[in-house]
């Protein structure tokens, strides 16, 4: 190692900087949500508010944790995200793991199949007609469904198998073991930072999205999370809303917003630092590969 | 000649004895192959009420075919005010993101990797990537938090200076800003976890060669990362220039009002509110249609530029 001299120095130093600011503003809309939910209704309607609450209280918190619209949007979208998340991984292993193969007799037709779909969508208007005829249009069926299996995701898991040297399968084959073992004893316990990430990407996908259920569902009792949060933002602002929705006050009704914003923002916040050194790999992976 | 003969009856044998073993990877590639299928290429079936006549009561296959051989709906899109400003924003808005989305990453990774403190660089990585994982309603909150005329963050420090709040998400022009730059906001640190990658892989004895001769920090970044990365910014570039028409629904939806419709409505969003909403199918099916094979066409360009221009392109 060469001693540095002291412009280097300095320029490590600003770079440290300009990082420092940017994780700032990246955390910054975070903090002043958090102080605005723990913050007094007459100190947010003065403006007094800023990074740090004023006149702590959790009355919002209170608030959205005993409205049970809230918290069964909260536990049905737990629930969906979960089995979202298996029912893509169980499609997307199940895609993935024969086409590695490269005996497999219609692989190149196969694969064809499968790209064009990445490229070429039929349309809004087509889809909707389709979970129409499929009797699926305001069925909770709706959300977990139609985007069971993203091709994308595919791609990274089959790179991913890819990598798992072949003579480990081979050596399987020779043993006699069938093709469903080997994926089950073999591929699948190495496969958990593939796993890991795409369950990752799965749960978030179906956890922030809306879209599906603002066009295919009508029953509000079925809305995720998201959606019935994008409801909330969009009616609170006018004042006939907010008394019809039992708001006393405008600035309970501003802690409140920041407060349902963090109860849904958090569980996804939580999960996944644990999971980075897995999906630093997984979008690798699929970057490299097409 | 004997071993060919073989060789042909050996392939008849084996089919039976090919399926034998690998009906199995067929049994497991079924229901996923099925599921595209349907969800994927029976839309397409539909497809053809853009050239027809679009009626609730009727099965499609029976539909009459809509004036000007058809393609009636495809003329009115392109007279429909409406739908024209839709296409306006769209590729207004990628063009944007584009210009300032883009590079923001591949910025953002290089002053990554000059970082010497290991666990400082981890921490800004996590905390560069948390955006990312916050969906637009969320984001879409989080910018009335900081961006509402007088009761957002950043417009009380401005009125607190003594100056004007700037109308941030209920001006046209200031809107167009917003979208974009919460979109850097949101992508950036994920975006650059490829381009870290690809630094990664840059062989280290460039590098010390180039200290060797002398070269300091920039003339590094320079010469050796930004070369090395090349082919990772060239690919992404080529996706990012063949979605140009494309409509993301979830952005845009979330964070348009009433307000700024005149930039903020985009064909997917115009296609949902005519379409789903005002139940013009046969219209909006030719909107649709248009949109993918345009994008199709507009991607292949986009790689057959990047092949002449030597590079690997995406296939």
């Amino acid at each position: 190692m060469k001693i540095k001299s002291k412009s280097a120095k300095i320029g490590d130093w600003i770079f440290v900087v300009i990082c420092l600011l940017v994780s700032t503003i990246c955390l910054l809309p975070m903090v002043n949500l958090l102080a605005r939910s723990l913050s007094a209704t007459d100190a947010l309607i003065k403006h007094e508010v800023y990074l740090w609450p004023k006149g702590w209280n959790l009355d919002a918190y209170s608030m959205v944790l005993t409205d049970m619209k809230y918290i069964r949007a909260f536990f049905w979208t737990v629930f969906l995200t979960i089995v979202c998340t298996f029912v893509s991984l169980a499609m997307t292993t199940l895609c993935a793991y024969p086409l590695i193969f490269e005996k497999l007799r219609g692989r190149s037709v196969i694969n064809i199949f499968i790209t064009i779909t990445m490229f070429f969508n039929a349309g809004a208007i087509p889809n909707y007609l389709l979970m129409q005829a499929l009797g699926l249009l305001n069925n909770p069926l709706v959300l977990i469904i139609p985007s069971c299996l993203s091709v994308y995701n595919m791609i990274i898991m089959r790179s991913f198998f890819y990598g798992i040297p072949e003579s480990l399968r081979e050596s399987a084959e020779i043993d006699g073991a069938n093709f469903f073992t080997i994926l089950v004893k073999i591929y699948l316990p190495l496969s958990k930072p593939v796993l890991a990430t795409l369950a990752l990407f799965y749960a978030v996908g179906r956890w922030n999205g809306y879209s599906d259920a603002l066009v295919y569902m009508n029953d509000a009792k079925y809305y995720p999370l998201q959606l019935l949060l994008y409801n909330i933002l969009n009616n609170i602002n006018s004042v006939e809303v907010a008394t019809l929705e039992g708001f006393s006050s405008p600035g309970l009704s501003e802690s409140l917003k920041a407060a349902i914003v963090m109860f849904s923002t958090v569980p996804i916040l939580c999960i996944y630092p644990w999971l980075q050194k897995y999906f630093i790999h997984g979008v690798t992976l699929g970057a490299v590969k097409e | 000649m004997k071993s060919k003969k073989q060789a042909v009856t050996q392939q008849k044998v084996s089919f039976k004895v090919y399926m034998k073993r690998y009906w199995q990877l067929y049994a497991l590639l079924a229901l996923p192959l099925l599921y595209l299928l349907i969800f994927k290429y029976v839309p397409m079936v539909y497809i053809q009420i853009a050239f027809k006549k679009y009626s609730i009561v009727e099965s499609i296959w029976k539909l009459p075919l809509a004036d000007n051989h058809g393609f009636e709906y495809f003329i009115k899109a392109f007279k429909n005010k409406d739908f024209l400003l839709a296409l306006r924003n769209t590729v207004g808005l990628n063009l944007l993101d584009l210009v300032i989305g883009f590079p923001a990453p591949i910025i953002f990774a290089l002053i990554l990797n000059e970082l010497c403190f290991k666990r400082f660089k981890k921490v800004v990585q996590t905390i560069a990537y948390m955006p990312h994982f916050l969906s637009w309603v969320i984001i879409y909150g989080l910018a009335l938090q900081l961006f509402a005329p007088s009761t957002g963050f950043v417009n009380m420090i401005l009125n607190n200076l003594g100056m004007e709040s700037i109308p941030f998400l209920n001006e046209s022009h200031h809107w167009v800003a917003t979208y974009a730059g919460l979109g850097v906001w949101q992508n950036f640190g994920w975006g650059s976890i490829v381009y870290l990658a690809a630094i990664a892989g840059i062989s280290p004895e460039l590098y010390e060669a180039a200290s060797v001769d002398g070269a300091g920090r920039f003339k590094k970044m320079w010469h050796i990362t930004l070369p090395g990365i090349k082919p990772t910014i060239v690919v992404l570039l080529v996706m990012n220039l063949g979605s140009i028409l494309g409509s993301n629904f979830d952005r845009p939806y979330a964070l348009q009002n009433k307000l700024v419709m005149d930039v903020a409505n985009v064909i997917s969003t115009y296609v949902y509110k005519v379409g789903i909403k005002g139940l013009q199918f046969s219209l909006t099916t030719a909107v649709g249609l248009f949109q993918s094979v345009v994008g199709v066409f507009f991607l292949l360009m986009a790689n057959w530029i990047a092949r002449k221009l030597g590079e690997r392109g995406i296939w």
